[in-house]
């Protein structure tokens, strides 16, 4: 009886409150905390250069929350992309390094970004496969990759990084555009992150299999009886998410110039984040890529604005975990709101 | 009837939903210590009278007495405590706990220091079994008993709470024929301790053995409430069934053409049996039953949706065989499914998403969706289906319920099926927009569709089929063309009329 009193009550403020942040929460608190950081910083945080090491390394995350994205919008989740990314990356770095030394560059380079690829799109496709024939909550095969491909990494690299990657490699990470006309560089990565955004809009607005994905996560049972093959559908995304993790790890190792054992660990909690701020729901069936865009990029806004401040990485963490899980309550809220 | 044998007593007591009367002005009395059969078609207004009596829901006007005093609960819990306890269908124990830990869920008898006294609840567990005279171990686990030995755990807890009013919603649905016998003398030895059953069931023999007296309900009315004594069988179906059809149904006769579908042996353990029937291009046939006698599940295995053990499906003359819908779809079949919210609709998305649906392949050239082709169909579709919405872009959880039914109706319009599955077509929709959905089917009709249409509504069945296959327990008991429909015959079939009485225990 209380309960309902105070959500009539409440619900007056608290409903303008969620309608706002559904229309322009995400740009406007962007905004405010550039806003504030440049402020706080004195300037230091608008610089050319600090902003390109954000774009940057924002862009790292951001392939990967692309993909993070439409399995999101399923209400399922990925674990195990931070040890795609490491998984991927220390393939490529042993194929230069170790198993094809010394042979053509290119020719190098070639089989490096292939393997890797096809290393992370088998993981994905296992997480998919097993989860939806195996009918096992992916939160649970994908906690187990996440475990097995950390291994994999560990036993590839006998636990130490490989280092020295081919020099036309460590351009993926490294180089940039550069035109006379433009007043700024582009680094690849950013080119890269933001191909893929837009690919991924364009399959989630415009294509069959993107509505697909909307379908399967707003009611997986109707998609069904309309003639989805949702297991499909579902393997499908896995298998394209292991693909990005992949591109992630590619771009990790060339910036590193080194395949990491702990590369990408604990990258799956700030992608995770960034996709439910850009206003994807947990639950499915709701979102979309550019909100993730949006979504990164405030989280590695926030995470340079504390690096920038000096706060400690132990006050980062903290703040991080309050961050999710404010983002979750808000997209609670906004289901809340409107089933009336 | 002396004041003080009554138990409960309802006094024009109306239950009012959002647009549906579901009780209207009930009055009737139940005898203490009696067993009193609660009978009446799907919908007749049962579910929502237990539903008043154990807490849940709370009538709109009138009274309703227990014991001489108004019942007043605000949720179940209150209701337990007062000694009114249901046992429904699907039971509420937990597996994973024992018969005794069940059976003192929520109430374990305390040792002096607060703890639980395993002890006492085990032998007050074994006591309550043993005057229910069933042998069951109370440090057994539940999930190793039979649904007749759950269903008795259930009534010892009801005991342990001491209820005086247990309501048993159809008890035997769910056991064995041999432990019916068993549930019949624990309900006598109850009625013995003076002990109310309300007992519901569409079993009419079960009726005449077990009850005393029998409230028929019609459409949230009560038709009159009579000891079995001074009934019959004939006598109570024309109760249950006895009304005018006060709807007009726009029925057009059917030019049957082409067979459209023909199922031949279709089984799946437990659920269906040798189902035999075909369906011509251009008629309606209708599929009544009562609830879980095999409706639903028969259109979700021809549909694909649910694995099938033997028997095959032709369509337009050819075997097919479908693994998933997206097959059944392939072939020209459409399924309006029983709940639109969870299976015909995808709320969140829009009139338009929806409608696009299952087309997402014509639609789109490459997987690239012609978003101009989507339009044109989804403003088509609006416009044959009279669906009214502010703009194709809005959700579909915004609209009315009617509207919701025509989004998906238009779904499936959009890619011309030669079969329709209609599940309860008309379920929780306002008059108007019934009308509208069958004048639709009609349409369909005339353009040489085959529609089978599952409904709950015996007058929506009558009005609408040109034939109707009549289910019962997984089978189809009987067939009845439009001229030899009635009630009275299609209620028959449903509740086993022909072999009623299979063995009607003299008492």
């Amino acid at each position: 009886m209380s309960a309902e009193r105070m959500e009539n009550g409440g619900g007056g403020v608290l409903k303008t409150f969620v309608w706002f942040w559904n229309k322009a929460g995400i740009l406007v608190v962007f905004l405010l905390v550039c806003a504030i950081l440049a402020v706080m910083t004195g300037g230091l945080f608008l610089r050319p250069e600090n902003i390109l090491n954000i774009v940057r390394q924002v862009s790292i995350h951001g392939v990967v929350a692309v993909g993070m994205t439409m399995v999101i919008l399923f209400g399922l989740i990925d674990l195990s992309v931070g040890s795609i990314i490491a998984f991927s990356g220390i393939l490529a770095a042993a194929l230069q390094v170790k198993w094809m030394k010394g042979q053509n560059e290119l020719w190098m380079f070639a089989v490096a970004v292939f393997v890797a690829l096809a290393a992370g799109a088998a993981v994905g496709f296992f997480n998919g496969f097993v989860s939806t024939k195996a009918k096992i909550h992916p939160f649970i095969i994908t906690l187990g990759t996440m475990s097995i491909f950390r291994g994999v990494t560990l036993l590839i690299g006998n636990a130490r990084p490989i280092t020295g990657m081919t020099p036309l490699f460590r351009r993926i990470g490294a180089d940039e555009i550069k035109w006379d006309w433009l007043p700024f560089v582009i680094p690849y990565p950013v080119i890269i992150f933001l191909v893929c955004v837009a690919i991924a809009h364009f399959v989630l607005r415009k294509t069959s299999f993107g509505r697909s994905i909307y379908a399967i996560g707003g009611n997986p049972e109707a998609a069904y009886l309309s003639g989805i093959m949702v297991d499909r559908v579902k393997i499908l995304t896995y298998t394209i998410l292991g693909v990005l993790s992949s591109v992630s790890g590619l771009i990790l190792t060339s910036r590193l110039n080194s395949g990491q054992m702990t590369a990408g660990q604990g990258y799956e909690m700030d992608i995770i984040t960034g996709v439910v701020i850009g206003g994807t729901s947990m639950l499915g069936g709701e979102g979309s890529v550019l909100g993730t865009l949006l979504g990164v990029l405030l989280i590695g806004v926030i995470q340079n604005g504390m690096n920038l401040m000096g706060v400690q990485p132990y006050w980062q963490t903290i703040v991080k975990g309050g961050i999710i899980i404010l983002a979750v309550l808000m997209d609670r809220l906004k289901r809340a709101f409107q089933t009336d | 009837m002396a004041e003080n044998d009554v138990v409960l007593r309802f006094e024009g007591a109306s239950k009012r939903f959002p647009g549906v009367l579901a009780l209207s002005d009930v009055a009737f009395d139940v005898r203490r210590g009696s067993v009193h059969a609660l009978v009446g078609e799907n919908g007749a207004g049962k579910s929502t009278l237990i539903k008043i009596l154990t807490g849940v829901h709370r009538q709109s006007s009138g009274r309703v007495l227990y014991n001489g005093a108004d019942l007043n609960f605000n949720n179940p819990h209150e209701a337990l405590l007062a000694g009114i306890t249901a046992i429904y269908q699907e039971l509420n124990l937990v597996p994973t706990l024992t018969v005794a830990e069940n059976v003192f869920l929520g109430h374990p008898p305390k040792a002096s220091a607060g703890t639980v006294d395993w002890r006492a609840m085990r032998v007050m567990a074994g006591d309550l079994l043993k005057f229910l005279e069933v042998d069951i171990d109370p440090g057994a686990l539940v999930r190793t008993l039979g649904v007749a030995r759950k269903q008795v755990v259930e009534i010892a807890k009801a005991l342990s709470m001491d209820a005086r009013v247990i309501i048993m919603d159809e008890p035997t649905a769910a056991i064995p024929k041999k432990e019916i016998d068993t549930l019949f003398r624990i309900i006598r030895t109850l009625r013995e301790r003076g002990v109310t059953i309300i007992y519901i069931s569409h079993h009419l023999d079960e009726v005449f053995t077990i009850a005393d007296a029998v409230t028929v309900l019609r459409d949230g009315r009560v038709v009159d409430t009579m000891p079995t004594a001074e009934l019959d069988e004939a006598e109570l179906i024309r109760l249950m069934v006895g009304r005018e059809l006060t709807e007009q149904y726009p029925y057009h006769p059917a030019k049957p053409g082409a067979e459209a579908l023909r199922v031949e042996g279709l089984a799946r353990k437990g659920v269906l049996k040798n189902i035999s029937f075909s369906l011509r291009a251009g008629e309606v046939v209708g599929v009544s039953g009562m609830v879980g006698s095999g409706r639903t599940e028969l259109l979700r295995a021809i549909y694909g949706v649910d694995p099938v053990s033997s028997g095959s499906v032709y369509v337009g003359g050819a075997a097919r065989r479908f693994a998933a819908p997206r097959d059944a779809i392939e072939a020209g079949i459409a399924l309006l499914p029983e709940e639109r919210k969870t299976g015909g609709l995808v709320l969140l998305l829009s009139v338009m998403d929806n409608i696009g649906l299952p087309s997402l392949k014509k639609l789109s050239t490459r997987g690239v969706m012609r978003d101009k082709d989507l339009t044109r169909t989804s403003e088509r579709m609006r416009d044959l289906m009279n669906i009214k919405t502010p703009s194709l872009k809005q959700r579909v959880m915004n609209l009315s319920g009617g509207n919701q039914q025509k989004v998906v109706l238009g779904k499936w319009f959009a890619r011309d099926p030669k079969v329709y599955l209609f599940d309860e077509p008309t379920r929780g929709i306002d008059v108007g927009a019934k009308v509208e959905i069958y004048n639709l089917m009609n349409r369909l009709k005339e353009e040489g569709a085959a529609i089978l249409m599952v409904s709950s509504e015996l007058p929506e069945i009558l009005g609408m089929s040109d034939r109707v296959l009549v289910m019962r327990e997984g089978e189809i008991a009987g067939e009845l063309g439009r001229g030899e429909l009635s009630q009275e015959r299609v209620l028959k079939l449903a509740i086993g009329g022909e072999s009623i009485g299979r063995k009607t225990a003299v008492d």
